[in-house]
Formats: structure tokens, sequence, C-alpha cells
């Protein structure tokens, strides 16, 4: 961990189940990501010391805030975290100005009001600091949110679902706003959300959550690329995801042998998994082309793989395309084509078509123990 | 017009009043954020008196307060003087029947703020003192400021309870309530007018101050 970063290691069974490890480092900002009731928000609380994990440790630039093993719970007044709470829940009763004082009690009474002025412009509301939260635009409390978080001088920032309760076009100021703020901030930036979109944009690195457990940690590159597991790769939003067999690995060439339905896919070289084990293997939708079998330029690891339209949904400028594959069943492939590619080519349920399978774009993952096992749609 | 009856009404409704402010602020807070085992049974003794005719509470606090009960036997070894038809046996029992008016409107308004305003003030690195002082109090001020019209023009009013306990001593426990009836019994029906008037002018006031300043706060918190 580096030095002034914030270490989480929490574990508990109940009420919540926690399996959760993470570590930010100052100025970073991570993302935990995850469905609702995932243990997101459980994390955030218990490194505001609002929740007590049954067993853990939670250390912060220096500073242990948990530690079960010897009974330190350090209680939350005396944590310097920021917090920005989903509902904001600003102090209803005070302004703007005063609402960001409160946060400032470590700072000598005479400092105080100027550091809020400076705080309440640096979030870029100033003229309003007289206003009370009912007065305020839901983009301008959670700016309020903010400035009252960033008033403790906190060593961690944690935000709790912030934009999710504004109107799409602020939010996407918010961000920019967010993007431009992290340049001063120094202490490690934690951010909550249910939102891929969101956390592959704002942060350095996603923690994906399930159930309470971290998943995968890495860049959003990584985690959205190489998921570690089935259940990554779904919540990533990965579709395409099925049952194969490894056949055999050909170091020369750099390629992995795939037996998939009776075919054979050529894909990157993936040694972990040996031959004759079964894997589940994912590929984007982005790798899965719509061109004739002839068309375009052919890669070595492409495989043509007859199937006909099995359904197509309109979602916005994207024809989303659902594929049948003889002799997969009732699982299907996905893939998305801008709609007026959709027109030109006369794409249309139960027509049969050739699709190319893109090889470098295969990933293989460990068969799914649990669960619902791969795409049986 | 008694005027000693109207003071001691007074004085019995201030104590009143000062005691169960923090009693009520106390245990409203309690009741309405932290769960208990026998709450539900907590709650519903607390609310007992608005449902009991007031001679049954009367009774039992007569009985209690008696020579022969363990209460009214403390209380006179300790003080010297028995707790019966005396003002401060009168005060014990305008404490009990006024604690549903003073308890569950504040319970109500501590319920109202909610659950992060207090987590987010706790994050800000505020004391408990200074959260209750900055924050709690402030936001649940009408559901209080009603709690305190309430148990004012209540134990104002009261009248059965007072005559179980504190029978009828002028200056000691003939509150004006008492005084009324009183005067109605003696047919001297101008005194119990002008008395009963006066009640209902004070009783009014309180009511329309309370009415006034909770919606003005209402107004400027939205």
């Amino acid at each position: 961990m580096a030095e002034g970063g914030l270490d989480l290691r929490v574990r508990q069974r109940g009420p919540i189940p926690l399996e959760a490890e993470l570590a930010c480092a100052p100025g970073e900002i991570l993302a935990l990501v995850g469905p609702s009731g995932s243990g997101k928000s459980s994390l955030l609380r218990c490194i505001a010391g609002l929740l007590t994990p049954r067993e853990g440790r939670i250390v912060c630039g220096g500073e242990t805030w948990l530690d079960t093993a010897r009974g330190t719970d350090v209680p939350t007044p005396r944590r310097r975290i920021g917090l920005v709470f989903q509902s904001y829940a600003l102090f209803p009763h005070l302004t703007a100005l005063e609402n960001v004082i409160e946060g400032l009690g470590h700072r000598s009474a005479g400092e105080r009001r100027e550091r809020a002025l400076g705080l309440l412009r640096l979030v870029h509301l100033a003229g309003l600091e007289d206003r009370r939260p009912r007065q305020l635009s839901g983009g301008q409390q959670q700016r309020v949110a903010v400035a009252r978080a960033l008033a403790r001088d906190p060593h961690a920032l944690l935000l709790d679902e912030p934009f999710s309760a504004v109107d799409r076009s602020t939010r996407e100021r918010l961000y920019g706003e967010l993007a431009e703020l992290r340049r001063d901030l120094r202490m490690p930036t934690i951010l909550v959300t249910h939102d891929l979109d969101e956390a592959t944009m704002l942060a350095d690195r996603l923690c994906i959550l399930s159930h309470g457990a971290t998943l995968q940690t890495g860049t959003p590159l990584e985690v959205l690329q190489r998921p570690v597991s089935v259940a990554v790769a779904r919540l990533v939003g990965l579709k395409n995801i099925f049952e194969g067999q490894v056949v055999a690995h050909d170091r020369s060439a750099g390629t992995t042998r795939l037996r998939w339905q009776g075919r054979d896919l050529a894909i990157a070289l993936q040694e972990g998994f040996p031959p004759g084990s079964p894997v589940a293997w994912a590929i984007p939708a982005a790798g899965v082309l719509l061109l004739g079998p002839d068309a375009g330029a052919r890669g070595p690891r492409d495989t043509a793989v007859a199937c006909t339209i099995a359904a197509l949904t309109t979602l916005g400028d994207q024809v989303r395309v659902a594929l049948r594959v003889p002799g997969s069943g009732p699982a299907s492939l996905f893939t998305a084509v801008p709609r007026h590619l959709a027109a030109r080519y006369g794409l249309a349920e139960g027509r049969p078509l050739t699709l190319r399978l893109r090889g470098e774009s295969i990933r293989l993952l460990p068969p799914d123990a649990g669960g619902q096992g791969p795409n049986v749609a | 017009m008694d005027w000693s009856a109207f003071a001691l009404s007074l004085r019995l409704a201030v104590w009143t009043l000062a005691i169960l402010l923090p009693v009520g602020i106390w245990a409203g807070r309690r009741l309405a954020w932290r769960r208990f085992p026998g709450q539900s049974l907590v709650e519903a003794l607390l609310a007992l008196p608005l449902v009991l005719p007031p001679t049954v509470l009367g009774y039992y606090l007569l009985t209690a307060f008696g020579g022969a009960a363990p209460l009214g036997r403390v209380y006179e070894a300790l003080v010297g003087r028995p707790l019966m038809f005396t003002f401060e046996g009168l005060l014990l029992a305008s404490l009990v029947v006024n604690l549903p008016f003073a308890i569950q409107p504040m319970q109500r308004a501590f319920e109202a703020i909610p659950i992060e305003v207090r987590e987010a003030a706790r994050c800000c690195g505020l004391s408990s003192w200074r959260i209750l002082r900055r924050i709690e109090l402030p936001l649940a001020w009408p559901g209080i400021l009603s709690a305190l019209v309430l148990t004012f023009a209540h134990t104002l009013g009261e009248f059965g309870v007072v005559l179980m306990v504190g029978g009828n001593i002028p200056g000691e426990t003939r509150t004006v309530a008492i005084a009324i009836y009183d005067r109605v019994q003696a047919f001297d029906t101008h005194a119990a007018g002008i008395m009963a008037a006066v009640l209902l002018v004070v009783a009014l006031a309180a009511i329309a101050a309370s009415y006034g300043a909770a919606g003005n706060s209402g107004r400027r918190r939205g």
C-alpha cells in the first residue's frame, strides 16, 4: 500500500455478508461497482465507521481506524473522512455556507468562514452561500455536499452514488467537475456506483463487487477486457458467455484451439487452461462481426460460423442482433450494428447469414461453478 | 375570580414543562432511533394515560401515594410529609398524565429526521452534544414546541386526576379547573364563567402561538 493510502480488509457472514479487500492510493479514484445489494455502500459505511464488520482492518493515512483483532474501532467523528451521501444529506435548516462550516470544526474559528467560502467557490457555488438546500437545484445540492465533505480536509473521500439523483445533463457536467477537481485532490477517493460507464469514465481502477465480495480489481481496460470469472464477465455486461473445451495450445503460432459446439475456434494463446479442460469463454459484442465469409480482411484467428437472426431490437441508433447458431441449443450470440447499416444490409428476423468470431477477442474463463452457467438465455 | 387557583395551575404547568422537556427529548430520541426489546410494551405504557379514564389513573396514583404503598412511605420518610393532597403529589400525577403528550410528538419529530442527516453530522466530525444542539433540536423544534403546548394546555385543563390525588385545598392543590367546578357547585356561575373564559383564552393563545411558530419554521425549511 502506498503511504497515506487506504487499505481495507473486512469479513462477516451476516447480516450483510462481506468478504472484501481493497487498497486505494492517495490521489487515486477507485470505483466500487456492482449491482444493488452487492455490498458496495456497506463497504463505504465500514470505512466511515457507520457500520462495524465482524472482522476486519481498515488503515487510512497511516492511522488504524479499525482492527477487530486488537479491539480498535475509531468512532466516525474522529475518522477524517468526507462522505457524499446519495441523498446528499445536507442539513436542511442551514444555508450552503453553514453546511460547509459544520465540516470545519477542526480549524480555528477565525478561518472557518474564509475556508468555507473558498470551498464553495471551488465547486462553482459562489453567490449561493446564503441559500438553504431546498432553494438549490439537485446539482447545486450535490456540489454543497462535495464542499462539505472536502471541508474536513479528509484523509479519504467517499462518494456514495453521488450522481444518481440528478438528471442526465447535470450529471455530465458534474462528471467534468469531478475530473477537474481531482487534480487538486491528494487523498484516496472511493466512488460507489452501479453504473459501469460512469466508473470507467471517472475511476483509475475498478473493483467489481458481488454479494459483498470483491471479485476483481484493476484498471477499467483490464477488467473489461480480461474479466477473471464468469461472474465478473456478466457484471461488466458481457452477454456472449459459453461453455467449451480446450483442445490444444500451439505456442509457436501463439494460438489456443477451443472446441465449441463441434467447431474448433482459434483464439489467442491462453495457456492457463490445460488441454482437455472444460472452460467458459466470453467474447464482447465487438468481436462478433456480421460480414460475409469472404468480405473484409480475414484474420488468422477468425472463425466463420453460419447462423440465423433470431431477434432484432432497436436501441437508439444501434440495433441489437441476437443470432442463433445451429447446434448450440437455445443459446444466442449477441452483437450490435449501427441502425443505418442494419437497414442497408436488410437484416431481418429469420434471415440466415454468416458471422465471424474474432479469436483475438475471445477470453477463456474458469467454468462457472455455481449459478446459472453460461449463456442459456 | 380565584387568582390563587389560577396561579397554582400556572405553577403546576411550568413545573410539568420544565421536567418533561428534558425527559421528552431523551425518551423521544431513544424511542425514535433505537429498537430495544420490550419497546412496544414501553410505548403502550406511555400511551396508557391517553385512553385510561382520569378517575382510574387517579385511583392508582392515590393508592401509590398513600402511606401504605412503598412510594408514599419512602417519600414520607425522606421529605417528612405525605405525598397525598400536596402540590408535589399533584406535580407527580401531572407528570405521569402528561407523559404521552410530551413524548409522542417529540418522538415523531425525531423520527422525521433522516438517518443520513445524523450520519452526515457524525461524518462532519461533530460531537454528540453539538449534533443535538445544532442539528437535531432545530430540526425537531416544531414537534418539541407542539409537545410543550399540548402539555401546558392539558395541565391547565386536567380535572379528574387532580381531584382524585389533590383534592381541593386552596393554595396547595386547588387548580383553576377544580375551582370552576367548585364555583358551579356553589351556584356562583359568574365566577365560574370568568375563570372558564380566562382558561379558554390562555389555551387558545398557546395553541395559536405554537401553530404560528411551527408554520414559520416550516416555511423557512420547506
